[in-house]
């Protein structure tokens, strides 16, 4: 264990930001901390980072705890949400500014710095005005930046939040494989799924300053731990239990021909237990035991979005593979489900 | 394409860059001139304004100026910039009500301040009565009138507002993720603090002081009254040449000296504080600051700020109370009249003394300064709105207006009082004996203001919005009625509460050309501090309070309806 987050609580006030956060962090990991914004994320980041104390808990490095130790003292290095690059300094001296707190010998500087602009692709460009710069490349130093004084753990705050999509990925692509060759151990803050389960080796999903989910990405996806996750995953096929009836054999039945086979009964430990059912999967057939009229039909290429109406009610998500002749919107279609396809999960929502 | 643009919005106004030219050439530049005329006559005049620097009384003069007000720059930055520390980052009890209040200051009339000291430190003021009272002393303790502590706290309480202001908003606005990110990449609190919170401030700093040193270089009343006949900035020496010696030519050489120096420091200020407005990300409104704090941050907390309340609140608190209290018998009253609360300072307003130099009741003072700030709001707002809207227009005519509609931002208040005295006394002009000589100086002080109020404003309406409108069915009457008159509105408020207050209580100008029989307030306030006695005493407190109350509730407005921005002034 490199990093470990015991029991983080802070408030501002009467407003609770971070409510027993706890997790740890290996070295060379890559962690992601997703959730929607204002759910306490940066917080966190700043805590670690030494910038704000919390109320309680504590933060340990190698068991050693940090509670003590200055934020310039701890050589953890923070990229801010909208870079905060110095604006009065130029591109290299942005980035030589850790290493100049090192005290470290200026030709060894000039080395660093034109080692790590070039890492980032921005050597050409050590002299401009860091104002002067497009948002992409605003991110580079900022990255170049935090990375120069070789710090022990990396924490990046949104750091393509402001970018474009296209941009998004091609930074993403580039951050990854700088991060493995660095082999640095990564927080990794953002609201945004896929760049986090992109880039992570591990998830951590907040809400509203709590510590929801935490795990690898494929195994949050396959099994979230409540309809919070769930929705922000974009599983939003949620069923109450009181819109259903059980059939002890199957699973459960929305109608009299819908069936939604589902394990039973409901776990013990969930208060509140609600079905999933995840959209991928499911396949187009005349024995489907799914049967709902087709509302909305999106092409996706090899896949197909199909949302369909069920007993009237219940509207219903699926991807499909691309049938060779795509149903027509207000017909009435029958999907075959998987055995696997629907989960029990608690809700959480209240 | 974009003039035939703005051309097809505002077909009425093409010309409209006539009025505040007229205006300003009629009224400051012709006066200028003939200033000009009374010292240069031909080019051998400048060897002459060479000659005139080196006398003894004019190098004095020159050299106390300078030494003053760098004095009193350096003073009000080392109660400012503390202050500015404390409402950037810190939240407590009071402080909008605190950073309202110490707005105050700024607006108040010289001789107000004056009053205010006098009250506080002046021989017969509040503190040399306590300690007199407690120490057991005959005499005053304190001596401070009429010496140059008296001028520097005068200089100290008016002008450190400007700091709190211009040096604490952007402070606030100051990404505080600039030093958490040098904190981060290993850098002390001390040199997160050098290395990146200075630099980043050193411009706002620095142009707040030029301002600081530019309103304490061409102060008058605070010299005039608190330093007595032993001091004299050029400001004054134009009065005493003019009022006294009746030394014309001297007057106007001074002038010209004068001019020479604010012209010099004004476009300094506006080069600067054209550096200030580059683009840094600023940190977001809503990102109050949420500090923790330990029992010492809250003791240096609270001993700052009370430093603050002593030198910024205080002294207006204690003019309020001296207009209410009476010390000792009026003259003619019987001796054991016992001190204690009254209100017949208010009630003497009313009244015209047998034996009152006056011509006029304090009370008839106020309607004609009522009547003059009116005159003032209303012209100094006719005049600044077609030229704020002209200067915001990028053309060759506008590029060629801009410094000759920016002069009068230069011109100290005592040369405008001399010019327009110059030409409005004699023929062709003579207005000499008008009542509306005296508001005509005001709209000329006040023009500076009017401008700095109003022109954030134009700039702002994007000339897309304008046109976005037209795109949507407006004509151009409607365009300007639902975007610009929304958006200037604010400022034409702010614009004509400034003018308003100015007019109210302005001194300079006003002393040279008021005559007995159009008295102003802060005039009458003036003559009340000259003559003994504790009635006059209190005369002047009492009309100081009505000026100081006034020029409060003016501020609390203008800080309400000011559009939310860095503070300006």
């Amino acid at each position: 264990m490199m990093l470990e987050i015991i029991d983080i609580s802070k408030s501002y006030g009467s407003m609770e930001t971070l409510n027993k956060i706890s997790f740890s962090v290996t070295k060379g990991e890559i962690i992601s901390i997703l959730g929607p914004s204002g759910c306490g994320k940066s917080t966190l980041l700043s805590i670690v980072g030494g910038l704000t104390t919390p109320n309680t808990g504590m933060i340990r490095w190698d068991g050693i705890s940090l509670t003590s130790v200055p934020p310039h003292l701890r050589n953890f290095g923070l990229m801010f949400q909208d870079n905060a690059l110095f604006p009065h300094r130029n591109v290299y001296d942005n980035v030589a500014f850790g290493l100049k707190q090192l005290r470290l010998d200026p030709a060894e500087i000039d080395k660093q710095v034109s080692a790590i602009l070039n890492m980032v692709g921005m050597k050409d460009l050590a002299n401009r005005d860091v104002l002067s710069l497009s948002g992409g490349e605003q991110q580079r130093v900022a990255l170049a930046r935090t990375i120069a004084p070789k710090p022990r753990l990396l924490m990046l705050d949104e750091p393509l939040g402001s970018l474009d999509r296209n941009l998004r990925e091609q930074l993403l692509y580039e951050l990854r494989q700088i991060l493995t060759e660095l082999e640095q151990t990564v927080i990794y803050v953002t609201h945004d799924q896929d760049e986090a389960f992109a880039i992570a080796d591990r998830v951590a999903i907040m809400n509203a300053g709590q510590l929801i989910q935490i795990g690898r990405p494929r195994d949050i996806y396959a099994n979230p731990a409540s309809t919070f996750v769930a929705r922000f995953l974009g599983l939003t096929n949620i069923l109450e239990t009181s819109v259903v009836s059980v059939d002890t054999n199957n699973g459960v039945r929305i109608s009299e021909n819908s069936l939604i086979p589902v394990s039973q009964p409901p776990p013990q430990h969930m208060k509140n237990p609600r079905i999933l059912v995840r959209p991928r999967g499911a396949q187009l057939s005349e024995h489907g035991t799914l049967s709902g009229i087709l509302d909305n039909v999106s092409f996706r290429g090899a896949l197909v979005d199909l949302k369909i109406i069920v007993a009237n009610r219940l509207q219903l998500r699926f991807e499909v593979p691309t049938p060779s002749l795509i149903p027509k919107v207000g017909t009435r279609i029958k999907l075959e489900l998987p055995s696997d396809a629907s989960i029990w999960i608690e809700d959480d929502s209240l | 394409m974009n003039n035939k643009t703005s051309k097809y919005l505002y077909p009425q106004y093409a010309l409209l860059w006539i009025v505040p030219l007229a205006f300003l050439t009629l009224f400051y530049f012709y006066p200028l001139a003939t200033i000009l005329g009374k010292s240069f006559v031909d080019l051998s005049s400048l060897a002459q304004l060479l000659e005139i620097v080196r006398q003894p009384y004019v190098t004095k003069t020159l050299w106390f100026t300078i030494w003053q007000a760098t004095l009193s720059t350096i003073l009000t930055l080392a109660i400012g910039l503390p202050g500015a520390y404390i409402l950037a980052h810190y939240n407590f009890w009071g402080k909008s009500i605190l950073r309202a209040i110490t707005a105050i200051p700024f607006v108040l009339p010289t001789v107000v301040v004056a009053a205010s000291f006098t009250s506080t430190l002046g021989p017969n003021g509040w503190m040399n009565r306590t300690l007199m009272t407690w120490l057991n002393l005959e005499t005053a303790p304190i001596v401070l009138n009429h010496t140059l502590w008296a001028i520097l706290i005068a200089h100290v309480f008016y002008n450190t507002t400007i700091i709190l202001r211009l040096v604490g908003d952007y402070w606030t606005l100051m990404d505080p993720k600039m030093v958490q990110a040098a904190r981060c990449l290993g850098a002390t609190r001390l040199r997160a603090f050098l290395g990146i919170t200075l630099p980043l401030l050193t411009p706002a700093i620095v142009s707040a002081a030029l301002l600081v040193f530019i309103f304490d270089f061409t102060s008058f009343g605070v010299i005039l009254i608190l330093g007595g006949p032993m001091f004299s900035t050029l400001e004054v020496a134009i009065y005493r040449q003019t009022i006294n010696f009746f030394d014309l030519e001297m007057a106007a050489w001074l002038s010209v000296i004068q001019l020479i120096c604010t012209l010099g420091l004004t476009v300094l200020y506006a080069r600067l504080s054209r550096k200030i407005h580059r683009p840094l990300k600023t940190n977001r409104l809503q990102s109050i600051r949420r500090q923790q704090h330990n029992w010492k941050t809250r003791m240096s907390v609270g001993i700052l700020i009370t430093i603050l309340i002593i030198v910024l609140v205080m002294p207006l608190a204690t003019l309020a109370f001296s207009s209410v209290y009476k010390f000792e018998p009026d003259r003619g009253e019987r001796e054991n009249v016992s001190a204690g609360f009254t209100l017949s300072y208010y009630r003497e307003l009313f009244v015209n003394r047998r034996n009152s130099i006056f011509f006029v009741t304090p009370i008839e003072t106020i309607m004609f300064s009522l009547r003059n700030a009116v005159i003032t709001t209303i012209s100094a707002l006719a005049i600044g709105l077609p030229a704020t809207w002209v200067l915001t227009r990028k053309t060759r005519l506008t590029q060629l207006l801009e410094p000759i509609l920016m002069l009068p931002l230069g011109t100290s208040a005592v040369t405008l009082g001399l010019g327009l005295l110059l030409v409005f006394s004699r023929t062709p002009f003579n207005m000499r004996t008008s009542s509306l000589l005296v508001p005509l100086a005001h709209t000329l002080v006040a023009f500076p203001f009017v401008i700095r109020s109003l022109l954030p404003s134009w700039t702002i309406i994007n000339p897309q919005i304008r046109k976005a409108a037209a795109m949507l069915g407006a004509n151009p009457i409607q365009v300007w009625r639902e975007i610009d008159l929304p958006i200037i509105g604010r400022a034409i408020l702010v614009a004509g509460a400034f003018a308003f207050t100015i007019s109210i209580g302005e001194f300079g100008a006003t002393i040279l050309l008021s005559r007995p029989e159009f008295t102003t307030v802060p005039m009458a306030i003036y003559r009340y501090l000259s003559l003994p006695g504790a009635l006059n005493y209190g005369q002047a407190m009492a009309l100081s309070t009505i000026l100081m109350i006034f020029c409060g509730i003016s501020i609390f407005c203008i800080e309400a309806i000011r559009p939310n921005a860095i503070s300006e002034f």
